[in-house]
C-alpha cells in the first residue's frame, strides 16, 4: 500500500508538470480547441507571455481607466503604412475610450480569421472581404451592427449591398476601389495618341491596343481572371445571376460577346496576359513597361511608386461596351464577430473608423477611397488622378460573392487559363451555367 | 527495459506495472492530446455539418451521415470534379516523384559509398543540403528559376530551345506528346466521363508542365534524405559479403542487383512508405506556387481540404477529404508491402538463385569468425 500511495504522488506530480509544459508549446497554436477548463491554472502560471493576443491579458496596460480593457483588431494589411495608420487610428480612438486595440497584420487574413472562429477565440475586429462575407454572414459569424451606424445611409449604395445579407446590412465599408484603365503617357504620346484617343467603347479600345502594341510591348493586359473578363461581361449588358438571385444566367448572348471581344484581342496580338509577359499581375507588367495599359484598381499607385517611379501614367474609366458602362468594386468591411463580448466597444471604433475624417486620414496614408459619399467627393478634388476610380463607383456593381460562389469563380478562372490558348467560350460558359446554379440552388436551400 | 517488464505478474518485481504504466504516462498523455483526440474530433467533424463556429462538439454542429463523403465522391457537382482533379494531378506527382527520387537516392548513394571516390564528406553534406533547407526557400528560388525569363528558360534559350513558361502551362505533358504524334482533339474513345466526373482525355493528361516544375523540386529535395537512408543501409552490408561476391565473380552490377539491391530492401521499403507518404500530402509547394493553378493543374487532394476548410468554411469536407486521403495512403502502403513481401512461394528459378546467394551469404559470413556486423538482417 505505500508504495501504491507513493507512485500516485510520483504521478501527480507528473501530469502537472506535463500540462505546464503541453501549455508552454502549444499555445500558440489556436487550432486545437480541446486544451481548455480544468488545467487552465497551471498552463498560465507556466506561459506568461503567450495570453498576449487573449482579451483576458493585459489588464495592467490600460492604465486603470473605467472602461479600460484591450482588444485585438486583425488586418490584411497592404504594408507598413497601412499598418501604421489604422494603429495610430485606434490609438487615437483608444485616448478616448480607455480601450487598447492590437493591430494585428494577419500573413494571410482568410485561414487566420478560419482559425481565430474555430478556436473560439476570434479577433474583436476585422476586415471582412468582400468575396468571403456571404460565405461568413451565412454561417453566422457576423455581427449584424451596421444600420446602428449614424453614418449608415451615408455609404455608397453598391457598398451596402455587398454587405447585405438576407436583407440586412451587416458591416459597414471601409472604403472600396473600383477598376480603370491605367494607360502608360510615354507610351501613348510614342505611339502619337492624344487626349482625343481615349477609348470611350469597345472599338475604339481594340483600335488604341493595337495601335499601343510593339514588338516588346502588349498594347493591353490585365488578369485572366473573374475579376477582370467579368467587367466585359457586365458592359456587353450580361450577369452571371438574376436579379432576384435565384437562377444563373451566365449562358447568355452578352456574356458570349464579350468573351469573344476579349478573345479577339488576344487573336490581335495586343492583349496579352500578365503570366505571358513574365509579371505576376497586370501591374507589375505595366511597370515594367511590357503593357502600355492594363486595367487595374487604386492599389496600383502604390505598387508603381515603391517599385517603378519612373512611370508616367494615368487613369481613365473604362470604355463602355454595347450593354452601357460597368466596372467592379472591390471593398472590405469591419467585421465584428457575432455574439461578441466587446461588440459595443467594436461599434463604436468602427463608428469612429469610418467617419469622413478618419476615412480621408487613410487615403492619404495609404491611397484607398472612402466609402461614404461626402468623404469620396473630398477625395476627388484632392487626388484628382484617381477622380476615374471614384467615377467609376457610380455606375459600378459587385462580383457575385455569395456563399459557395467561392469554387465556382475560382473553376472559371481555371477554364479561362485555356482560353488564352484558343478554348471554346460557349463550353466555359455553359459550365459555368451549370456550376453557377448548382451552387446557387445550394446556397438558397441551406 | 524488455528484461524489467518481461515479469511483471508477480515475485520480487510485482509492483514494477503501476511504474511501467507511470513512465509511458508522458507519451500516453502526449500522444493522445496531441494525436488521439484530435484524430477523434477530426473523423466526427467529416460526419458533420460543422461550420467552424464554436466547438465542433457540444455546439451547432449537427450529424449529416456521409453526406460529406457523398459530395466528393458520388455526387455529380463541381466538388466531385475538384476532387477527381486534385486526385489525378497528385496520382501523376506520386507516379513520377516516388520512382524517380528513388532512383536517384540509391544513385547517389551508391556513389558516395565509394571507397575510390575523394571529397566523399563533401558530396554528402552536398546531396543532403537540401533537405535540410526549408522547403518554403527552395520553392520561390524555383518560382524564379522556372519563371517565364528565369535561368531555365534562358539555359534552353542558349540552347535554342524555346522554354515553357513552366508554372503558367496548365497543358498536360501526355497531351503535349500526343499532339507531336498527330492527336489534336479529343479522340472520341477517350471523350466520355470516367471516374469521379473527370473524363478519360482529362485523367490521361499527365502532370501539367507547371507539376513537372513540382515534381522536378521534389526529387532535387528529397532524394538527399533518402540518400541518406540508403548510405546507412549500405554500410550495413559488411565487406565480407562483398568480397564473397567477388570471390564468386559477380561483376560490379551483378553484385548490385543480386547482393546490394536484395540486402537494401528493408531500406527501400522504409524509402518507398516515407515517399509515398509525403507525395500524397504534398501541400507546401503548393501553397506557395499558386493554390492549383494554372487551370486547377496543382491542385492536390490536401490542399483541397485546407481550401475547403478555411476558405468554403466547409470544414467536414476537409476532414472528409482529408480522411479519404489517408484511406489511400494505407491502401497503397499495404500494396507495397504487399509487392515488396519475402515470397516464400515465389518463382522457382528466383528462389533458386536467392538460395545459391544465401549460401554463399552464409559461408562468407562464418569464415571470418567474429567479424561479423550484424546488421545485415534482410529477412
Amino acid at each position: 500500500m505505500k508504495t501504491h500511495r507513493h507512485w500516485r504522488v510520483l504521478l501527480l506530480f507528473t501530469v502537472v508538470a506535463l500540462i505546464a509544459a503541453c501549455g508552454g508549446g502549444g499555445t500558440e497554436d489556436t487550432s486545437i480547441p480541446i486544451t481548455q477548463g480544468d488545467q487552465t491554472p497551471s498552463t498560465t502560471a507556466a506561459t506568461g507571455e503567450t495570453g498576449a493576443t487573449d482579451t483576458t491579458a493585459g489588464s495592467d496596460t490600460t492604465g486603470g481607466e473605467a472602461a479600460g480593457g484591450s482588444m485585438t483588431m486583425l488586418i490584411g494589411s497592404s504594408g507598413d503604412a497601412e499598418t501604421n495608420a489604422v494603429q495610430a487610428a485606434v490609438d487615437a480612438w483608444g485616448e478616448e475610450s480607455g480601450v487598447t486595440v492590437e493591430v494585428i497584420a494577419a500573413n494571410d487574413l482568410t485561414q487566420q480569421l478560419g482559425q481565430g472562429f474555430s478556436g473560439g477565440n476570434p479577433p474583436d475586429i476585422f476586415y471582412m472581404s468582400w468575396d468571403q462575407f456571404q460565405t461568413y454572414a451565412s454561417n453566422g459569424y457576423l455581427e449584424p451592427y451596421a444600420e446602428e451606424l449614424s453614418n449608415a445611409d451615408a455609404y455608397y449604395q453598391s457598398l451596402r449591398d455587398t454587405f447585405t445579407y438576407d436583407g440586412t446590412f451587416y458591416c459597414a465599408p471601409k472604403d472600396f476601389s473600383t477598376l480603370g484603365l491605367v494607360i502608360n503617357t510615354d507610351a501613348w504620346e510614342e505611339a502619337g495618341l492624344t487626349d482625343d484617343d481615349i477609348p470611350t467603347n469597345w472599338d475604339e479600345l481594340a483600335d488604341v491596343a493595337a495601335a499601343l502594341t510593339t514588338d516588346t510591348r502588349a498594347g493591353l493586359s490585365f488578369g485572366l481572371e473573374y475579376a477582370r473578363i467579368g467587367v466585359f461581361m457586365n458592359q456587353a449588358g450580361g450577369t452571371l445571376v438574376s436579379e432576384d438571385g435565384t437562377t444563373a444566367t451566365a449562358d447568355s448572348p452578352e456574356n458570349l460577346q464579350a468573351l469573344e471581344y476579349v478573345q479577339s484581342l488576344v487573336e490581335a496580338g495586343s492583349l496579352k496576359f500578365p503570366s505571358e509577359l513574365g509579371a505576376g499581375w497586370g501591374g507589375e507588367a505595366f511597370g515594367q513597361q511590357t503593357a502600355a495599359m492594363v486595367i487595374e484598381g487604386p492599389w496600383i499607385n502604390g505598387a508603381l511608386a515603391n517599385d517603378y517611379p519612373d512611370v508616367n501614367y494615368r487613369v481613365v474609366e473604362l470604355p463602355e461596351g454595347p450593354g452601357g458602362k460597368s466596372t467592379f468594386v472591390f471593398t472590405n468591411c469591419w467585421g465584428i464577430p457575432a455574439g461578441s463580448e466587446t461588440r459595443d466597444l467594436a461599434v463604436d471604433l468602427v463608428e469612429f473608423l469610418t467617419s469622413d475624417e478618419q476615412q480621408l486620414k487613410f487615403s492619404e496614408a495609404f491611397g484607398v477611397i472612402p466609402s461614404t459619399e461626402s468623404a469620396a467627393a473630398v477625395y476627388a478634388e484632392q487626388f484628382p488622378e484617381n477622380a476615374a476610380f471614384v467615377a467609376g463607383n457610380d455606375y459600378s456593381v459587385s462580383p457575385v460573392n455569395f456563399a459557395g460562389a467561392a469554387e465556382v469563380v475560382a473553376d472559371f478562372n481555371a477554364s479561362l487559363e485555356g482560353f488564352a490558348t484558343g478554348g471554346d467560350a460557349q463550353t466555359i460558359l455553359t459550365t459555368l451555367q451549370a456550376n453557377l446554379q448548382a451552387a446557387l440552388d445550394a446556397a438558397n436551400a441551406g | 527495459m524488455t528484461s524489467l517488464a518481461r515479469p511483471r505478474s508477480r515475485g520480487l518485481r510485482g509492483n514494477e506495472g503501476p511504474f511501467g504504466w507511470l513512465f509511458t504516462l508522458p507519451a500516453i498523455l502526449i500522444l493522445g492530446i496531441f494525436l488521439v483526440i484530435p484524430i477523434l474530433l477530426a473523423i466526427w467533424v467529416s460526419f458533420s455539418n460543422w461550420n467552424g463556429l464554436g466547438p465542433p462538439v457540444g455546439g451547432q454542429a449537427e450529424f449529416v451521415g456521409t453526406a460529406n463523403y457523398a459530395e466528393v465522391l458520388t455526387q455529380p457537382g463541381l466538388a466531385r470534379r475538384d476532387f477527381g482533379i486534385a486526385i489525378r494531378n497528385n496520382l501523376y506527382y506520386v507516379l513520377f516523384v516516388v520512382p524517380t527520387q528513388t532512383a536517384v537516392a540509391l544513385f547517389l548513394a551508391v556513389q558516395v559509398n565509394r571507397k575510390v571516390l575523394k571529397a566523399r564528406g563533401f558530396f554528402r553534406t552536398a546531396f543532403y543540403f537540401p533537405s535540410v533547407t526549408s522547403s518554403v526557400a527552395i520553392t520561390v528560388v524555383f518560382l524564379y528559376l522556372f519563371g517565364a525569363s528565369g535561368v531555365v528558360n534562358g539555359v534552353l534559350n542558349w540552347l535554342r530551345i524555346k522554354g515553357p513558361n513552366w508554372f503558367a502551362d496548365p497543358r498536360g505533358v501526355f497531351h503535349i506528346v500526343l499532339g507531336w504524334l498527330g492527336v489534336d482533339g479529343v479522340p472520341s474513345f477517350l471523350a466520355g466521363e470516367g471516374p469521379l466526373g473527370v473524363t478519360w482525355w482529362e485523367w490521361v493528361a499527365g502532370p501539367s508542365v507547371a507539376m513537372t516544375a513540382l515534381i522536378t523540386l521534389a526529387v532535387f529535395t528529397t532524394s538527399g534524405t533518402f540518400m541518406l537512408l540508403f548510405l546507412a543501409g549500405l554500410q550495413a552490408i559488411g565487406q565480407d559479403i562483398e568480397e564473397a561476391a567477388l570471390v564468386d565473380g559477380a561483376g560490379p552490377i551483378r553484385k548490385f542487383f543480386s547482393v546490394t539491391l536484395p540486402m537494401l530492401k528493408p531500406t527501400l521499403f522504409t524509402v518507398l512508405t516515407l515517399g509515398l507518404i509525403a507525395t500524397w500530402q504534398v501541400f507546401d509547394q503548393i501553397y506557395l506556387a499558386g493554390g492549383g493553378a494554372p487551370a486547377k493543374t496543382t491542385l492536390t487532394p490536401a490542399f483541397l481540404a485546407y481550401e475547403a476548410s478555411f476558405e468554403g468554411l466547409r470544414w467536414g469536407r476537409g476532414a472528409a477529404i482529408s480522411f479519404i486521403l489517408f484511406g489511400i495512403i494505407v491502401v497503397l502502403t499495404a500494396f507495397q508491402r504487399w509487392v515488396l513481401r519475402d515470397r516464400e512461394g515465389g518463382s522457382r528459378r528466383s528462389r533458386r538463385r536467392a538460395g545459391r546467394m544465401a549460401q554463399a551469404r552464409a559461408v562468407a559470413a562464418t569464415t571470418p569468425a567474429g567479424h561479423g556486423t550484424g546488421g545485415g538482417g534482410s529477412e
